[in-house]
């Protein structure tokens, strides 16, 4: 059933989401947006690779997908800590208030 | 003979172990407890060598050579060198010479280094020194020996600079040293010439191949060697560190620069006597530099006020002998005047360190005189060295300066009389030197005086037992005018066994030679009585530098002025070159190179900073710009 939808609509969709990630990552200022952005760039490519795995046959794709959620949850573990600790000493989560990391 | 075998390697063991074990308690071990360490171990080798010696006198002339290895110490590509030792008459007679001879200085400086601060210190390089001296007389290849040829420079430099507090001191060594250095270059490229062209650096396999090999290399490898000599036994150009190396406490001056280290390089040429006798050039070079420096160093001798200069001028002059007998293919001549030598001289050298000893450190000959009352042990001891050293009979030197002699006279008649007038100038200088020292007025002041001793029993023991080896160890080699074998010949050989055949033997008639001694004898006895004229009866006395009024006395009282010409043709612009680098090419080249390297960056930083603005939508921006960058430079290639 799923074989019958071509590999072109995954690549498109996965593209998409990418693109809005980056853009997400780009244009917003909350910490906490760019954060899930990161994570939509991230399922992105699950997504493909999912994609591939089951157009070519090949499960090294979904094993690498899993791997990929593991290491995905361990970085959302630190990146939310790190917002906490942000908030708790600025009161702000907005990115241009963190302009002090320079010269 | 495996007992035999084993016995060889702790000759050099001995004084080895002695060293370690001092050096590493300088600071916990009395004095007794040390000079017994150091001592015994001497006295260790000096039996082991014995019992090797009676071992090699006692086989046939074929069989004299023991040869083991210890272990294969280098191998690389085709080069392989072995801590391996050689022991044949040549090098039993060296050890026995050493450890004997060392073991007597050893117990002299019990008495003469008492109370010093760095007694232990002094024990432990003598040890050590008497360890590399073996290692060089007993490798059996070329390696071997050049560790311990620069281990004895080693040796010699940290002793001439013992009393390191004075600068003075500190610059004999290093000029000992750089002066050896400049020997050592020679002596290594030589090496290395001989591992090239003959594909080994073992003797044993070296000497074979001789006749192989062209006569131009072997002339270079053999003037190179002879470079090395000249640097450790003090020939001209290379002689002026010896006299220096006077500074050293005297026990360091009589075994190191007078008995056993300076004399390295007639063992070497000996060694390599079938080289040199295929290089009639190089023979030819060495009587000439010998004899140079025999003349050259015994007039300097003449003028010469401190006692222990005198000794080393006449050092120098007779080391320059001895070249002249190896150069005149007379190997045999020329060590067995370095045995006898060795025994003379370390006698008049320690006699000389007695009289200083017993005069608190005064070692000017203008300040001494009528000291035979006062030290009777030094003034018979130093009377036979003084004997021997002029080569009266039936005193060592006569023995062996006669072989030298005769060499010269039937080989050729000029090189004879420059050795003869050279000879006369010793008989007058030592005795210069004697008369101004024990006989005549009393010359130092009375406070000196009430302190005078004659030296301890450790100091006066050494004497006598030297004494007497000076006053009879000429008779290891009667020659046959005399109705003697020569005994050392016979037994020495199998060594030149084979460069017997490329030397010229001459053969004196017996009454040439009894004329020869004759003559001889009767000269040095017309010197003798002509000092004893001179500086007992008319009680002459060498004036103040500033006194001297004839030139060629100045120039004598100055050593030719040699000193002040290295300095000015080879220190100097040494030191305006160094200057030069330092200014040119270290500050405004190099200096200058890493500053404005440094100060290139910071000024380039200055700027790059900028780019760091801190804010992380920027920074975000320009990584997504970047990948995008790099992905699309990927897919176009």
């Amino acid at each position: 059933m799923i074989n019958n939808i071509p590999i072109d609509y995954y690549i498109w969709l996965s593209a998409t989401l990418f693109t809005i990630g980056v853009m997400g990552v780009l244009y917003r200022r909350n910490a906490i947006i760019i954060f899930m952005c990161i994570e939509l760039m991230l399922n992105a490519v699950n997504l493909l690779m999912v994609a591939f795995s089951s157009y070519l046959n090949d499960a090294s794709g979904q094993v690498f997908v899993f791997f990929i959620m593991a290491v995905a949850a361990a970085e959302v573990a630190v990146g939310l800590a790190i917002l906490v600790l942000m908030y708790r000493n600025t009161k702000t989560i907005d990115i241009n208030v963190l302009n002090r990391l320079k010269w | 003979m495996v007992g035999i075998d084993f016995l060889v390697s702790f000759v050099p063991l001995f004084p080895l172990l002695g060293f370690i074990f001092i050096a590493l308690n300088t600071r916990r071990f009395t004095e007794g407890f040390t000079s017994f360490v150091a001592c015994g171990s001497v006295l260790a080798s000096f039996i082991v060598s014995v019992v090797l010696f009676i071992h090699l006198a006692g086989l046939t002339a074929d069989e004299r050579s023991i040869h083991i290895t210890l272990f294969n110490w280098i191998s690389a590509g085709n080069f392989s060198a072995s801590i391996s030792f050689l022991i044949d008459p040549l090098s039993s007679l060296m050890l026995l010479i050493i450890t004997g001879v060392g073991f007597l200085i050893h117990v002299y400086s019990i008495g003469y280094m008492h109370d010093d601060d760095g007694y232990n210190r002094f024990f432990s390089y003598l040890n050590l020194f008497v360890f590399f001296m073996l290692m060089l007389v007993m490798g059996a290849n070329y390696l071997v020996m050049f560790i311990g040829w620069e281990g004895v420079g080693l040796c010699s430099y940290l002793l001439i600079g013992f009393w390191f507090k004075n600068q003075d001191y500190n610059d004999a060594a290093n000029k000992a040293f750089i002066m050896n250095r400049i020997g050592d270059l020679g002596m290594l490229l030589g090496i290395i010439l001989i591992f090239m062209n003959f594909g080994s650096i073992e003797y044993l396999q070296v000497f074979p191949q001789t006749s192989s090999i062209d006569t131009s290399i072997i002339t270079l490898i053999t003037v190179l060697l002879f470079i090395g000599a000249m640097g450790k036994s003090a020939q001209i150009p290379l002689y002026t560190w010896l006299p220096d190396a006077m500074a050293g406490p005297t026990p360091v001056s009589a075994l190191i620069h007078a008995a056993t280290m300076v004399t390295a390089g007639v063992y070497m040429v000996a060694r390599n006597n079938l080289l040199y006798s295929l290089a009639p050039v190089a023979m030819e070079l060495i009587v000439i530099v010998g004899l140079a420096t025999a003349l050259f160093a015994a007039t300097i001798a003449l003028t010469q006020n401190d006692i222990k200069k005198v000794l080393a001028y006449s050092t120098v002059s007779q080391l320059g002998l001895m070249f002249v007998a190896l150069g005149l293919g007379s190997f045999t001549g020329g060590i067995f005047h370095m045995a006898t030598h060795a025994f003379f001289k370390a006698l008049l050298f320690l006699g000389a360190g007695s009289v200083i000893h017993a005069l608190h450190h005064e070692q000017d000959i203008r300040n001494m005189g009528g000291l035979k009352k006062y030290l009777p042990v030094t003034y018979l001891t130093f009377l036979i060295g003084v004997l021997a050293i002029s080569g009266l009979p039936p005193f060592a030197g006569f023995f062996s300066k006669d072989e030298i002699l005769a060499a010269a006279f039937a080989s050729n008649k000029i090189v004879w009389a420059v050795a003869l007038l050279a000879s006369m100038l010793t008989a007058f200088y030592m005795f210069r030197l004697f008369f101004l020292t024990f006989l005549g007025t009393t010359r130092a002041s009375q406070n000196t005086l009430d302190h005078v001793h004659e030296s301890p029993q450790s100091i006066t023991l050494p004497l006598i037992v030297l004494a007497v080896l000076s006053a009879i160890g000429g008779f290891m080699g009667i020659p046959e005018a005399l109705g003697g074998s020569h005994w050392l010949g016979d037994f020495l050989a199998p060594v030149f066994a084979q460069s017997k055949g490329h030397v010229e033997a001459h053969a004196l008639t017996h009454s040439t030679e009894y004329m020869l001694m004759g003559g001889v004898v009767v000269l040095t006895l017309i010197i003798i009585v002509y000092a004893y004229s001179r500086y007992v009866s008319k009680n002459h006395v060498p004036v103040e530098e500033g006194q001297i009024t004839s030139p060629l006395q100045r120039t004598l009282y100055n050593k030719y002025y040699v000193d002040e010409i290295y300095d000015s043709i080879v220190v100097k612009p040494l030191y305006w070159l160094s200057q030069q680098f330092y200014s040119v090419v270290e500050k405004s080249g190099i200096d200058r190179l890493v500053n404005s390297s440094g100060r290139g960056l910071e000024s380039g930083s200055k700027f790059a900073r900028l780019i760091q603005t801190g804010r992380v939508g920027y920074y975000i921006f320009v990584m997504v710009v970047g990948i995008a960058l790099l992905l699309g430079y990927a897919s176009l290639t």
